[in-house]
């Protein structure tokens, strides 16, 4: 029973990581075969370097990305704030199922759907062509939006709800106690929010596909369209190191999490210690 | 206060998204936007001449001013036409194939392109013109073209098997065979073995081309497209049929226990891709200049190289560093019987059907493939 568990999780990592290993592998591949190994090179991380195509579509996947966490962070942050302040409770519910459609609805859906609505809206204001980086940064960040309110919600449900009163009620504007109470506390959301909304839109390939517009493509796009012809294995190092960054980064965060969690724990057993003597010195006190 | 911090942010909201809409991305210095295939032109890659660039370099030095060339690319005909039939987008260049190039100047999507702008255009051979897309020579300037043919692995193949599209339906090699994942290309393999027309109106033609899938079914390995590059290259797969240039790409990678060879059938499938001005076009002189260039010695000589695919422009087919560089036997291979290249065409090239008959056509292919 003990080996079986065992195997079981050799297996799926097995599953989850050997696509990742031969692609790396791959990516020093001298030659461009995806079957024979047939030396050691770097070749195609040199090639890599001199394919401006592919470089100005990794600059714009990173700029596009970025914007849009931003953007639907600052927006969703709002949103769940004031979606957590509703009193009617049918109204919420209402808003929670209709901030989930975007994430239920397939991509295509909601690609074609505001390829669709960008079309329309700027036909009505005569304009020859209405797709471009801006539309796509909107798509983006509207897809984004669900993810954000989705981490920061729970956070303000978990967070006292005396908090930012006690704030108020020591002085504290509503614009100080949101900034420097409530802020603070549902961070752990916002940045999870954040980190999604930039992995969705960095990844994101069908709705881009239908909302970008002259000269801005993303990364997934121009691999799909090497199809035609072959993905080169160029393609194979980019992928490698696009990895490698994203698992340095991932450990970075993991570790300074350790740290935080350990901080925590600290400052509760100091507190829980001080809270012993405080009792203590009380007693001792009544005794007295 | 609260309804006017909202009303502020309703608006700003709606005017970001306006001037997004409106502003971004369109500044005043000279821009060219160009669409073509993934992975269809020489990029600088592999030593190779950076066409783009040099472009951009040359303009301004024969007109003295600054210019920035957009280059965007898509997968498939009907993506790119897609996207500009919703008029989403705006380009002035594209490389639609034969039969897209049909439908939109047949829809009005191109525009008449003005020939004393390109001079070069003197290049291209008779063989090469008034074909059916565009029976007037108004509309296009062919890029490519290409020859389908049946790729093997000798290693696996007899020789004495070889010689028709038959190997493709030969039992000894059941699971070895890769057919297309397209209902015309894979129509196509059988019409050319029965000496039917693949552009044939009459569904009798398309029933006996089907009966001839159907007994093929069991010996396929896979319906495949572009993941033929892959299998051929490894081996797992011995036979397919695919462009005579892109089985040059596939030699280069192929592992050692591989050896590929290929020949033409008696009855092949033509295929060319033309530079064309769709009706969009926001600056058509500049489209024209560009497609001049393109034509010319290096530029056309470089992406022929890179492409693999033959050259209808006689300044590359003639150059003795073109065949050089290419290699003779890929010579021969590319351009076999080139100067009879419109009678062929004019046979063998897929036309556009009509509805009902693509409709037909459709339904038989996915019968093929529920089985």
């Amino acid at each position: 029973m003990k080996h079986a568990s065992k195997i079981y999780t050799a297996l799926v990592m097995l599953f989850l990581f050997a696509p990742i290993a031969i692609l790396v592998v791959f990516s020093f591949n001298e030659a461009k075969s995806l079957s024979v190994f047939s030396g050691f090179s770097f070749h195609w991380y040199r090639e890599l370097l001199r394919d401006n195509e592919t470089l100005i579509s990794v600059r714009n996947t990173l700029l596009l990305a970025v914007s849009a966490a931003l953007i639907s962070t600052v927006m969703g942050t709002a949103a769940a704030v004031g979606m957590n302040s509703l009193r009617r409770k049918y109204l919420r519910a209402a808003l929670d199922s209709v901030t989930n459609i975007p994430m239920i609805n397939p991509d295509i859906i909601t690609g074609i759907s505001l390829m669709l609505m960008f079309v329309y809206v700027g036909r009505m204001f005569g304009m020859a062509t209405s797709l471009n980086f801006g539309t796509l940064l909107i798509a983006h960040a509207t897809f984004c939006l669900p993810y954000v309110i989705l981490q920061v919600l729970p956070k303000l449900q978990q967070m006292d709800k005396a908090l930012p009163e006690a704030a108020m009620d020591l002085g504290c504007t509503p614009l100080q106690a949101f900034l420097q109470v409530e802020v603070p506390e549902i961070m752990p959301g916002i940045i999870t929010g954040m980190i999604m909304a930039f992995t969705m839109s960095l990844d994101d390939f069908v709705i881009s596909y239908f909302t970008t517009g002259n000269g801005f493509q993303t990364l997934p796009i121009r691999i799909y369209n090497m199809t035609k012809k072959t993905v080169t294995p160029k393609m194979y190092a980019l992928a490698t190191i696009i990895f490698f960054v994203i698992l340095t980064m991932l450990l970075v965060t993991n570790l300074r999490g350790d740290e935080d969690s350990r901080e925590l724990k600290r400052r509760r057993r100091a507190a829980r210690a001080a809270a012993k003597t405080e009792k203590k010195l009380k007693k001792e006190g009544n005794e007295k | 206060m609260k309804k006017l911090i909202v009303l502020v942010l309703a608006a700003l909201l709606l005017l970001g998204s306006l001037a997004c809409l409106a502003g971004c991305g369109s500044s005043k210095t000279l821009t060219l936007n160009v669409y073509n295939w993934g992975e269809y032109i020489a990029d600088g890659s592999e030593d190779s001449f950076d066409t783009i660039k040099e472009f951009e370099k040359w303009y301004q030095a024969t007109y003295g001013e600054k210019i920035k060339v957009n280059y965007d690319t898509y997968a498939s005909n009907e993506d790119m036409y897609a996207k500009l039939s919703a008029g989403a987008v705006s380009y002035d260049v594209i490389v639609p194939s034969d039969y897209m190039v049909a439908r939109m100047r047949e829809e009005g999507m191109l525009l008449k392109i003005d020939f004393s702008n390109i001079p070069n255009y003197s290049y291209i051979e008779d063989t090469f013109k008034g074909l059916y897309y565009d029976p007037e020579d108004a509309y296009s300037v062919p890029y490519t073209y290409g020859v389908t043919g049946v790729i093997y692995n000798a290693n696996v193949v007899d020789e004495a098997d070889l010689g028709g599209w038959e190997l493709l339906w030969n039992d000894k090699y059941a699971g070895d065979i890769l057919q297309y994942n397209n209902s015309r290309d894979g129509f196509a393999t059988a019409q050319y073995m029965l000496g039917l027309s693949v552009n044939s109106t009459d569904k009798a033609d398309w029933d006996a081309a089907y009966a001839k899938l159907k007994e093929q079914a069991p010996l396929v390995k896979s319906y495949v497209m572009d993941e033929i590059f892959n299998m051929m290259e490894s081996g797992e797969a011995s036979i397919g049929s695919y462009y005579a240039g892109d089985y040059f790409t596939m030699i280069d990678a192929q592992a050692d226990n591989v050896d590929l060879q290929f020949y033409y059938p008696e009855r092949c499938n033509y295929f060319v891709d033309a530079m064309c001005i769709p009706s969009c076009c926001q600056n058509k002189e500049l489209a024209e200049i560009f497609i001049n260039y393109m034509l010319s010695e290096e530029p056309a000589i470089a992406n022929a190289e890179y492409i693999y695919y033959a050259s209808p422009n006689s300044v590359v087919y003639n150059s003795e560093t073109y065949v050089d560089d290419i290699g003779e036997d890929v010579y021969d291979i590319l351009y076999m019987d080139s100067e009879h290249f419109k009678e062929n065409y004019s046979e063998y090239a897929f036309r556009n059907m009509s509805p009902e008959m693509l409709d037909y056509v459709n339904t038989l292919w996915e019968n093929l493939k529920v089985g």
